[in-house]
């Protein structure tokens, strides 16, 4: 093909950065071509609308004891909610916060003192830590320990021991009354 | 082309075919008179026995699928469904389910093969690799199909899997959510795997195919490890080494009949057995057992990497670099290396003591910077565990002394050896609780792991004096034979 077109051109100077330019512009052209094809497909995986739609809960902690916890879910996954003792509120306070993994101050991590309200997702890969139940294991902090690879959680559920990098997240929650919550 | 030199066929409906397809001229050439190497031992079987397995998967898995529902719903019911109502459900869910297992295991001892007899090397090493990354395809699909049943340890393998990709820095958790679907392992997540446990195996079966073709370029290698140098050397494919293959996977398959029948929960978790909760995590997640060494090392990283890990990680490199550059070699002597893997050691161990919380809640010891993680513990499980992979892709330019066979290297088989009793150690780790001393003894079988590949194999092949090998394949088996 190519030595067609040269006998056909003698006569002009062969240009081989025209030539060069059209073969460059068509396959630029045929990668955007490729992508745009690519991307419904790409971004149907992401999460669909009813996924994403947020969707928010309230909690009645009327009837929860001192000292004791629960566990609710929100957007399919579980939220530990625990009335704290005083025992458990010292403790938590007492740390020396340069000894902490994920250096936070309890303050930062309540709302009231009485109250912790975090997600109760492990931070190393996803499990639900122990300790919502009185019967369970709670770790060497007396907060929550992962079965899955041994993280212990204090009683302000910051990472104490073990693989987790971080401390159990707190969602976004506020006190409607004093003894009602929402949480998203 | 192949047509030119094409050999007429007496049965004239074959004739007319392969005169237009040539495709019994290939299957003669290729599986009929195919000279084979005429040493094979018994590990020679298991490639057949891995495609044998892989043709039962595909086979098993299209009928399971035609009873099965991806639903979160209704997933779990219609796998009870299949074991109660569907006609022989029970048995087409417990050859597939056992079947897993069993690919493992032939695949699991086909890569020994190839590591004890040198088959990753030249000019073999594309076809290694084509082997790793069937490996790496069949892991994908098996963790896939686990979460099909939808039973506990199915949703809480999923989240502890899926949680991996959270590890990457900044982009993590958005490639989490791509992945699921979802904030969480939900019903999106499990369609998609339902879709991808589906379409994975026949991706795998055109890797096999790849692994075969170059394999048939190459010619098999054979427990000496020398090349075939003559017709004397070889047989023809069948019916020798069909009837061996034959024999071989029937005894395989008799095994596997065994478990099938009367122990077919044997190698599973009684847990699965129980709906998925996300409420409720079991109290001890554990893989499938093919997983296990691998989920070894990934629990081992239980420390940060801070800069004392780094800097010893940088002192092991230098220790060990004379291995691998001839330059280098000349500036750092023996006793330099030594002095470097030891100023490494006591670095690593500062720089793990400096992260232990001592009983009464300070640290062992105190050193600036400790807390400050470059590549904190769950990034550095995640990579020391596609990094075990890696190692055997990168096998082929670890490992380059020119002699094959383990046979002939009496300091290389007892490496490889220890490296298989590592492996099985870390399946052990794997399966126990992440309590007491076992953490530390992931750490250490991970540790021997890698010196295996990245100092142990690249120091043999420079200095490992090899014992005179045989003339040629036919004299060896003659010299066996004659004594």
């Amino acid at each position: 093909m190519t030595d067609t077109i040269k006998s056909n051109n003698s006569d002009i100077p062969e240009s081989e950065q025209r030539r060069d330019f059209l073969y460059l512009t068509t396959a630029g052209m045929g990668a955007v071509a490729a992508c745009s094809v690519a991307w419904p497909f790409v971004k149907s995986m992401t999460p669909a609308a009813d996924v994403l739609a947020v969707s928010s809960i309230e909690v009645d902690l009327t009837p929860i004891k001192m000292g004791q916890g629960i566990t609710e879910m929100w957007r399919g996954q579980p939220v530990f909610i625990r009335r704290r003792t005083a025992k458990e509120i010292e403790m938590a306070r007492s740390v020396d916060i340069s000894s902490l993994r994920d250096k936070q101050t309890d303050e930062e991590r309540v709302q009231k003192a009485e109250w912790l309200i975090t997600m109760g997702v492990c931070t190393h890969l996803g499990c639900v830590p122990l300790g919502q139940k009185p019967t369970e294991a709670r770790g060497d902090f007396g907060g929550w320990f992962c079965p899955c690879h041994g993280s212990h959680y204090d009683t302000s559920g910051r990472i104490r021991k073990g693989p987790a990098p971080k401390n159990l997240p707190v969602p976004e929650y506020k006190f409607i009354t004093d003894t009602k919550i929402k949480i998203g | 082309m192949a047509n030119k030199s094409r050999e007429k066929f007496d049965n004239s409906v074959i004739e007319w075919i392969d005169s237009r397809l040539p495709l019994f001229t290939m299957m003669q050439k290729e599986y009929g008179v195919f000279p084979t190497p005429k040493n094979f031992n018994y590990f020679w079987n298991f490639g057949a026995i891995a495609m044998f397995m892989l043709v039962t998967m595909l086979l098993t898995g299209i009928f399971l699928a035609m009873n099965y529902t991806p639903h979160v719903d209704m997933a779990f019911d219609s796998v009870e469904r299949i074991m109660r109502d569907v006609e022989y459900g029970w048995l087409i869910r417990y050859i597939h389910m056992n079947g897993a297992s069993f690919f493992f295991i032939a695949v699991f001892i086909h890569i020994f093969r190839g590591l004890y007899y040198g088959s990753y090397k030249q000019p073999r090493e594309l076809l290694w690799i084509l082997g790793v990354v069937i490996f790496l395809l069949m892991m994908a699909t098996a963790f896939m199909g686990y979460v099909l049943p939808w039973g506990q340890m199915s949703l809480w393998g999923a989240k502890v899997i899926t949680n991996l990709f959270s590890a990457i820095p900044i982009v993590g958790d958005d490639i989490v959510t791509f992945l699921l679907g979802g904030f969480t392992v939900a019903n999106p997540t499990l369609n998609r795997f339902f879709a991808l446990h589906y379409l994975l195996p026949f991706v795998i079966f055109a890797v096999v195919f790849l692994h075969v073709w170059a394999l048939h370029v190459t010619g098999s290698n054979n427990p000496l490890g020398i090349d075939v140098k003559s017709s004397k050397d070889t047989i023809p494919f069948n019916p020798y080494y069909t009837i061996k293959d034959s024999f071989g996977l029937l005894l395989f398959i008799a095994i596997y009949a065994i478990f099938i029948f009367y122990a077919p929960n044997y190698l599973g978790h009684p847990d699965n057995y129980i709906p998925a909760n996300p409420m409720q995590t079991p109290p001890h997640i554990v893989p499938e057992w093919y997983f296990l060494p691998f989920y070894a090392i990934l629990r081992s990283i239980t420390f940060d990497f801070n800069i004392y890990i780094l800097a010893s990680l940088g002192l092991f490199a230098l220790s060990i670099s004379p291995l691998y550059c001839e330059n280098i070699a000349k500036k750092i002597n023996c006793l330099a290396s030594i002095v470097f893997a030891i100023a490494g050691g006591a670095l690593f161990v500062l720089g793990y003591l400096s992260q232990i919380d001592a009983e009464n809640g300070g640290k062992i010891i105190s050193l600036p910077f400790h807390d400050f993680a470059i590549i904190d513990a769950k990034l550095g499980g995640v990579l020391a565990m596609f990094g075990a992979i890696a190692m055997l892709f990168l096998l082929p330019w670890l490992d380059t002394h020119p002699v094959r066979s383990a046979t002939f290297r009496p300091w290389f088989k007892i490496a490889v050896l220890i490296l298989v009793v590592d492996f099985v150690f870390l399946g052990v780790v794997g399966g126990k609780p992440a309590e007491g001393i076992w953490p530390m003894a992931g750490l250490i079988a991970t540790g021997i792991y890698y010196i295996f590949f990245l100092v142990i194999c690249p120091f043999l092949s420079k200095y490992e004096k090899a014992k005179p090998l045989p003339e040629s394949i036919h004299q060896a088996v003659l010299d066996k034979s004659g004594k």
